[in-house]
């Protein structure tokens, strides 16, 4: 087993193994402890490390890196990864790929310190201007945050697409063991700027809006089809069906096991990569257990937000009629407790489902 | 000092209206491009703005940055390639108002790269609102009675804040009016380009120009305006001379 260490460090030591060449930032909870690292980090392995004047320069400063073919990271959080937007939404238009880490934290505006996923449907709907989606992956583990943002920079470049690696303060402050990738190679994708101006750029002028939409959606289309990713477990005999990802995924795969012992029939999915969302897992699952009766995610936000997809999905694998329902709570990390009570309202029909 | 008598291969005949500044700086910094030698390894950052014409005006490689993030933009590809030549072109809107965070901390930061920006003292491409360069009085679509500096606040002189308040290789300011000035804007942009290519650090040449259209005047009474109007509060020449230069 590895050493325990903290999610946000464990996260930019696995980024600079994956090959980043320039990290840039403005410091924000819960989010700072990883560029703090890099500050160290990156000028000992001879890179670069920026700390811009503001998340908005980070991202442009993002951009100009990618813009070159090399791999770059920026991370934030709550208002930091909103003025992001921007940058995001530009980089779409033009294919560049980049890895973005948000440790998100409570609420709108200023919010809060404390671990949320209030930011759900504005990191799997695109975020900024247009018609794009960013790849989301949600790590429930200190492990499967290394693990994921290692392989994420070889997702975005695969896509030449953003993707950006949901975390919440809750797994970027806490400690745990972890084994690290080995290093890769630092190389130059071959589409990089490089001075030669091989590939010729159009006017902004009498554009084919229609064909470009085409291609941007074909790409859209190929990632839906190849990168879902999700766990379950106890699907086989489920009447019941928890949805939850990331430290609510965590939360509920062992409270599952208990509640099982205690002979319910329940499973679990948890999304792993949250955009795309895990349409397989649903088909799959009416494949081989079209008698599920209720669908309850448990999210740590107002009413629910991902209970929107696991509608939308249910419906589309033939779960139209069953009801969905979302146990949340605003912040923190969801308590056994909490979640065994509302299943017991749910089930005594006190709870009324959501779709 | 003698003017290529070829057109520059790093720049096409762009787009801009007739009697337009723009192109005749992007005509200087393709001369310069060749006269370096760095045509082939240039990357480009260009604002939001008529700056948008380089992407056919100029055959280099270029991103077209959001609107005001130029110098951010070019941070990033600087220090991905150190090898390469770096600069910005924006518009006087782009670079000093919306950008005017990303401009004045890249000068901060005393990033090696050369900034170009274009005062035409107004937003051109967008048909003519008030930058922060509109001239007291000045009418536009914005402040249709004329600028009044006591609620607008006074025209910007970035070029002379970046120079004095931080430490950049080589701040100018130059006019496209006629042969003379132009001669002595072109040995600007060579100061610029020599500052980076020295690895001296950042340097920002502020162009003078002409927007004929959203002025509503004929290109020369254009540029006798400028010359007359606007050259006088936006004094000419350099603010930060190079170390050891000149
Ligand atoms: C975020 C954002 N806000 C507004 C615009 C609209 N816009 C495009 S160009 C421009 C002004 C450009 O003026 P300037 O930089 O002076 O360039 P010029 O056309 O005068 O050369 C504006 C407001 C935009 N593209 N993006
Ligand atoms: S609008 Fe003004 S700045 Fe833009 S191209 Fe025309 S004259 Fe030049
Ligand atoms: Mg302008």
């Amino acid at each position: 087993m590895g050493d325990m260490v903290k999610g946000n460090i464990a996260i930019a030591e696995a980024a600079v193994r994956a090959g980043i060449e320039v990290y840039a930032g403005y410091p924000i909870t819960p989010s700072t402890e990883t560029m703090e690292y890099l500050s160290a980090r990156m000028p000992e392995l001879g890179r670069t490390f920026i700390q811009s004047e503001s998340e908005l320069a980070a991202i442009n400063i993002v951009m100009g890196v990618s813009a070159c073919g090399r791999r770059v990271l920026t991370a934030s959080s709550g208002p930091g990864i909103s003025l992001k937007q921007e940058g995001i939404s530009y980089m779409q238009q033009l294919n560049l790929p980049a890895v973005i880490l948000n440790v998100v934290r409570w609420g709108n505006g200023l919010g809060s310190l404390d671990a949320s996923q209030t930011d759900y449907l504005r990191e799997t709907r695109g975020g900024g201007n247009g018609d794009y989606r960013n790849i989301v992956l949600a790590p429930s583990t200190v492990q499967e945050g290394v693990d994921l943002i290692y392989e994420a920079f070889d997702i975005a470049e695969k896509y030449r697409t953003i993707v950006v690696v949901m975390t919440d303060s809750g797994l970027g402050q806490m400690m745990e063991p972890c084994e690290y990738p080995d290093f890769r190679e630092i190389t130059k994708c071959s589409w990089g700027l490089d001075g030669s101006y091989s590939v010729k750029r159009g006017n902004f002028l009498g554009r084919d809006i229609q064909a470009e939409s085409d291609a941007y959606i074909t790409k859209v289309r190929e990632i839906r089809e190849n990168e879902q990713r999700w766990f379950a477990a106890g699907l086989e005999d489920a009447e019941c069906v928890f949805v939850a990802a990331g430290m609510p995924g965590r939360v509920m795969e062992g409270l599952i096991e208990e509640m099982r012992a205690e002979g319910n029939k329940v499973g679990l999915i948890r999304p792993i990569i949250v955009w795309p969302y895990p349409d397989k897992a649903f088909a799959e699952l009416r494949a081989m257990n079209p008698n599920v009766k209720g669908f309850i995610t448990v999210e740590t936000n107002g009413e629910g937000q991902m209970i929107e997809d696991v509608a939308l999905y249910a419906k589309k694998n033939g779960f139209g009629m069953v009801p969905c329902y979302a146990i949340t709570q605003a912040c923190g990390v969801p308590k056994d407790d909490m979640v065994k009570e509302a299943f017991a309202k749910i089930v005594r029909g006190e709870k009324k489902e959501v779709f | 000092m003698a003017i290529e008598k070829h057109a520059p291969q790093a720049v096409n005949p762009a787009m801009f209206c007739a009697g337009c500044g723009h192109g005749v700086l992007l005509r200087l910094i393709g001369e310069c491009l060749e006269e370096y030698g760095v045509e082939k390894k240039t990357l480009v950052a260009i604002g939001v703005g008529c700056s948008c014409h380089l992407k056919t005006g100029i055959n280099c490689d270029l991103i077209q940055s959001p609107h005001g993030r130029a110098a951010a933009v070019a941070t990033g590809m600087r220090r991905a390639e150190p090898d390469m030549f770096v600069f910005t072109y924006q518009g006087d809107g782009d670079a000093y108002n919306i950008g005017i965070a990303e401009t004045l901390n890249a000068a901060y930061r005393n990033e090696n790269i050369c900034v170009f920006t274009v005062n035409n003292t107004n937003f051109g491409m967008t048909g003519g609102q008030m930058s922060w360069c509109t001239m007291p009085g000045q009418k536009t679509t914005t402040s249709p009675s004329g600028r009044d500096i006591s609620i607008t606040g006074a025209p910007i002189k970035v070029p002379e804040l970046i120079a004095t308040s931080f430490a950049p290789a080589y701040v100018a300011r130059g006019c496209v009016a006629g042969p003379k000035e132009i001669n002595q804007l072109k040995g600007f942009i060579k100061n610029a380009f020599e500052a980076q290519l020295n690895h001296e650090g950042y340097s920002m040449v502020e162009v003078l120009s002409t927007c004929p259209t959203n002025w509503g005047m004929k290109p020369l009474q254009a540029q006798k305006h400028m010359l007359e109007n606007v050259a006088p509060y936006y004094t000419i020449g350099e603010i930060k001379p190079r170390k050891g230069a000149n």
